[in-house]
């Protein structure tokens, strides 16, 4: 894992386009830092803009219990309701 | 890899990328020309074109699972080559298999026996080469109306590429099945990472395993498999969606029970009834739903983009049509909105599986000029002209409808 850590800063000094970290910039409102530290663990922050703008507020509950039930997300209650709540303002319908 | 390596891993990663990394806009190229027309707005938003060590650059929908998509203007040959070949996974632990260490242990209560095979094994039993389309159950899901939630493909989730390995029937007659067994269980390297995700676990039919087509594939297009296509093997099972060709496949398991675990049920799963499908998936059907199986029969014009300019007069349109392996018999075009039809001319063939090119002169004339395609296969399946909705977006094949501008 290092020598991979090693390796991709190498290419980041390289400026070459081998280098293919996905950078997200999600709309910067209240919780985002807990869309960013939790979802963010797992998974690219990319499944929410690419997720959007057609789901309503049942859609993105339904998502977000998916990812702690389905998934095993070990995301706890405060921080589930301030997820939801900023991926229904700033990505849903 | 345990949650906490794996934070500190990315941790460290986000640090340094805070620090060196290039802007993204100052050199990465937006993937928003290259993307399906009709996908969720937001994809164009952040997608790049991206290019993955061994590939060209390809539609970068998420970096981590990667899942990247093929752009149409690279469906212009009948092989898609490795370089150019979609994407996709579904979570982000994915190990670089050591050829040294790998093994595919093959076990089971429905075993008489097990085994543990090198990457030399699977070389040295005899091969089969066998062309055949690998396309995810969710391409085109971002083309569904209204559009459900799941990595948003548009007509780029798929690829023919000539596969070479051992049937999977020989792995299987090495251990001996026994006549309890139902299911043949499929797992791969890659894994999740939390351990409480579920691990991408699948399985097939007993009879689907045995099919003479079924193999293992230890080479794509007489090439080793790319990492991202499942080094060093993979399961290939022609005519059946993408979710069933485990890629780095570690363990094949005989089954006497219906295999469980999210990625059998709910996922995976189309409404009984809705779509006009043979191959059943008997042992995991419920009232409700039934495991997705094979393609549906499908066209793509891949010649050119939806609105591209022409000189009026003559046009020669191209593209590929497919299915779950009972073969195309015709592929017809529409330059009246679908009140008449012609056959396009059909190209070589390279086996029921793989794709099947297709070409058409047109007469453009000035202005807008609509153009839409159907392909009917060997047992007289049709595409459809309104989708069959369902909730994860899977088997969509309404006839495409495009404008050229002359």
């Amino acid at each position: 894992m290092q020598k991979f850590a090693i390796a991709f800063v190498v290419a980041l000094l390289a400026g070459t386009a081998s280098a293919e970290e996905q950078v997200i910039k999600l709309k910067q409102a209240p919780g985002v830092d807990k869309v960013e530290g939790n979802c963010g663990a797992c998974h690219s922050l990319a499944y929410i803009p690419m997720n959007s703008v057609y789901l309503d507020a049942a859609g993105w509950d339904a998502e977000v219990s998916k990812m702690i039930k389905a998934f095993g997300a070990p995301i706890d209650d405060s921080d589930a309701k301030a997820i939801t709540d900023y991926l229904k303002k700033n990505y849903g319908t | 890899m345990d949650s906490l390596s794996r934070r500190n891993f990315l941790g460290t990663a986000a640090g340094a990328a805070g620090i060196l990394i290039i802007p993204p806009s100052a050199r990465a190229q937006s993937a928003d020309p290259m993307l399906t027309p009709g996908v969720p707005g937001g994809v164009a938003t952040y997608a790049n074109m991206a290019t993955l060590p061994g590939k060209k650059p390809l539609i970068q929908l998420s970096d981590r699972p990667p899942n990247y998509e093929s752009p149409l203007e690279y469906f212009r040959t009948t092989i898609t080559p490795n370089e150019e070949f979609f994407v996709r996974y579904h979570l982000a632990d994915i190990p670089d298999v050591n050829v040294a260490d790998y093994r595919l242990k093959i076990d089971g209560e429905g075993a008489t026996n097990s085994v543990e095979l090198t990457l030399d094994d699977l070389k040295k039993m005899p091969h089969v080469d066998i062309v055949a389309v690998n396309q995810c159950s969710g391409s085109r899901r971002g083309l569904s109306t209204p559009h459900v939630p799941g990595v948003q493909w548009g007509f780029g989730a798929m690829g023919c590429a000539r596969w070479t390995g051992p049937k999977l029937k020989d792995i299987l007659e090495k251990v001996g099945i026994k006549k309890e067994c139902i299911e043949i269980g499929l797992n791969g390297a890659d894994g999740p990472v939390f351990d409480k995700t579920p691990d991408f676990i699948k399985s097939i039919p007993l009879w689907r395993a045995i099919h003479e087509s079924t193999i293992i594939a230890v080479e794509m297009n007489g090439q080793p498999l790319p990492h991202f296509n499942g080094f060093p093997a993979r399961l290939i099972v022609p005519g059946w969606t993408g979710t069933y060709w485990m890629k780095h496949l570690i363990h094949i398991e005989a089954l006497t029970k219906p295999q469980g675990g999210f990625w059998m049920k709910p996922a995976y799963r189309i409404p009984v009834g809705e779509f006009p499908v043979r191959d059943r998936f008997i042992t995991q059907e419920d009232a409700t739903s039934t495991p997705i199986t094979e393609i549906v029969v499908n066209s793509l014009i891949t010649s050119h983009r939806d609105g591209a300019k022409v000189q009026a007069g003559k046009v020669t349109i191209s593209g590929l049509a497919w299915d779950g392996g009972y073969g195309i018999r015709t592929v017809q075009i529409s330059t009246d909105g679908g009140s008449t039809w012609s056959a396009a001319k059909l190209g070589k063939d390279f086996g029921d599986y793989a794709f099947r090119p297709w070409s058409f002169d047109l007469h453009a004339k000035r202005g807008k000029n609509s153009v839409m395609v159907s392909a009917t296969n060997m047992i007289g399946q049709t595409q459809t002209s309104k989708l069959l909705f369902n909730g994860a977006g899977y088997n969509n094949n309404v006839m495409q409808s495009i404008t050229l501008n002359a």
